[in-house]
């Protein structure tokens, strides 16, 4: 076992997902497989290889990025537009202070 | 207007037609409007129709033409645009329960520059949620059906998009691309599908999947009207620090051009594990390129059998924090059972994403956390190298490849849906592309005895779109 149900339940809590005791079962399942899989990698010898965070070009492109001068921008009437609770021009949310 | 024949149109005859008044552009997007209602039952690959956006880009286009200006490459050209990427006030969804009315404040750039072109946007298709899958059996608004075979899949995630254009329903289509969700569908549904450069399109309003690997490319029935539409779409958007600042050139124009003489290269790792009917059928498309005078050699890109691995730790790690921004409070949905924050979050998230999307988020979540994440995902940024490493030797060697687009062609619906490891497995072949970031597609290559279609797939050099569509074309032209 790569993971336990257990680990699933933390990894859950991490990641902000409410999940089933089903679903927790059957995540346990998938990631084993999936985490077996990917075991592979550890037969490649990795050692003084540089790790590709971000595709690099080959050509002497350089990275240029625009001034940073104000423009107009989203309006907080609609950014809050797609909001499932808005009001006074603010997101709404349960209380999270007590007073 | 029935003598408008909507389903078999192609980009040249729809400016003929336009310029010499057979049709208007607003009768265009009429017919094409009426011809995707009537047919969209058939396949799910529309979820939303935006008929007024539709005509007034038509008309816009008409106005244009009455008044003698130039009203765009693409005038008058129905396009349908896959569900992840923004269309400002028509609904969005991501395939997604959790954006079921979003309604986006601002158009992405390569749906601005359509619309710049002429393009008339008939609506937005359907995909797997949040681009995840490789069978458009993921979308939380039911699946596409294959308009070759309708008990069988168009492919994921862009399947609605390949559905669309196989179906005739849109002359071309957006789609988007990070493990092969615009080649893959394109090769079940017969039709090309290209994923640029990474950096070629600006991904500004494409909703983040996994942003180091993330494309955006059309689909089309020919090679010239996807050469048109990436033309249109490609270049420097100061909106995308990630977009390249690479001059891009003119697609069409290298479609005619001889290939004798240019190298292709066969990995060997691409044709071991393959349908008998997929390899024959690749293997004839690439007799009609050495019989064009292109040599053909064997090559070997050794990382292939790691690429999946690789693939499903980077993907899945970046997913996991693109889309932590989905917490109920700034898009649509939000649990009513919640009474915290903490379990606003939950909740909403929790009932939210579909079974692949938490099976991401979870795996990403993992493979980051504390005390795994040198042993997955540095390894894996490190095996990233590796692969991209393969293809920058081959192309010392070889000036494209070519390979299948998949293992096998179109599967049932249901076929895979249980055992997630053997779909990511089906990904193998086009995984490899999106890692090392290089310009690949799938060309229609024949079919199989059932009838199913079947893509061949040409990778190039960084930024040489050029040449991998010199191939296409070429290949195209013999073929017919």
């Amino acid at each position: 076992m790569k993971i336990t149900e257990r680990e699933v339940t933390y990894v859950a809590q991490l990641g902000n997902l409410e999940l089933t005791e089903d679903e927790t079962r059957r995540m346990a399942v998938d990631l084993n497989d999936i985490l077996s899989h990917i075991d592979k990698l550890n037969e490649l010898d990795t050692a003084g290889v540089e790790p590709m965070r971000q595709v690099v070009y080959g050509g002497g492109e350089a990275l240029e990025l625009r001034a940073d001068e104000p423009r107009p921008v989203l309006g907080a009437e609609e950014a809050l537009a797609n909001a499932p609770l808005a009001g006074s021009g603010h997101f709404k949310v349960p209380r999270v202070i007590e007073r | 207007m029935s003598e408008v024949p909507v389903g078999t149109l192609d980009i040249r005859t729809i400016q003929s037609g336009l310029r010499t008044r057979r049709f208007s552009a607003v009768e265009l997007a009429q017919a094409a409007l009426a011809h995707a209602e009537a047919e969209n039952p058939k396949t799910n690959a529309y979820l939303e129709l935006c008929g007024e956006r539709a005509l007034g880009a038509a008309r816009r286009v008409d106005e244009a033409l009455a008044a003698g200006r130039e009203p765009g490459p693409l005038a008058g050209v129905p396009v349908a645009v896959k569900d992840v990427i923004t269309t400002r006030g028509v609904r969005t969804t991501c395939g997604s329960r959790l954006l079921a009315n979003f309604r986006p404040p601002y158009d992405a750039t390569a749906v601005r520059r359509l619309e710049d072109a002429g393009a008339v946007i008939l609506g937005k298709t359907n995909c797997d949620e949040f681009a995840m899958g490789s069978s458009n059996e993921n979308s939380a608004y039911g699946p596409v059906r294959n308009p070759h075979d309708l008990e069988r899949v168009p492919g994921g995630s862009s399947g609605g998009s390949a559905a669309a254009v196989a179906q005739g329903t849109a002359v071309a289509a957006l789609g988007s691309d990070t493990g092969g969700s615009i080649r893959q569908p394109a090769s079940f549904c017969g039709v090309v599908g290209v994923t640029p450069s990474y950096g070629r399109v600006s991904r500004y309003g494409l909703v983040a999947f996994a942003s180091s690997l993330d494309h955006i490319g059309p689909l089309a029935r020919s090679v010239y009207d996807a050469a048109l539409v990436l033309e249109v779409i490609a270049g420097r958007d100061e909106m995308d620090a990630t977009s390249a600042q690479v001059a891009t050139s003119s697609y069409t124009s290298v479609l005619d051009d001889d290939i004798r003489g240019l190298r292709i290269g066969l990995p060997k790792e691409y044709f071991t594990d393959l349908a008998s009917e997929t390899g024959e059928l690749v293997m004839k498309g690439v007799a009609v390129l050495e019989g064009l005078g292109a040599e053909v050699r064997p090559i070997s890109l050794p990382h292939t059998d790691y690429a999946v691995a690789c693939y499903y730790i980077i993907a899945t790690a970046e997913a996991s924090s693109n889309l932590a921004r989905y917490d109920g409070v700034r898009y649509t949905t939000r649990s009513a059972q919640a009474d915290s924050l903490q379990s606003m979050y939950r909740l909403t998230r929790g009932s939210g994403f579909g079974t692949e999307c938490k099976r991401r988020i979870m795996l990403g979540t993992y493979v980051l956390s504390h005390g795994y994440y040198d042993a997955y995902y540095l390894k894996a940024q490190k095996v990233r190298t590796l692969i991209a490493r393969d293809f920058e030797k081959a192309f010392a060697e070889v000036d494209a490849i070519i390979a299948p687009v998949s293992p096998s062609p179109a599967f049932r619906l249901g076929e895979k849906t249980n055992d997630p490891m053997e779909m990511y497995l089906s990904d193998i072949y086009t995984i490899t592309g999106d890692l090392a970031g290089i310009p690949c597609m799938s060309v229609p290559c024949g079919f199989t005895a059932a009838g199913l279609p079947v893509g061949m797939q040409i990778l190039a050099r960084h930024f040489d779109e050029s040449g991998m569509f010199r191939l296409a074309g070429a290949y195209e032209r013999a073929s017919r």
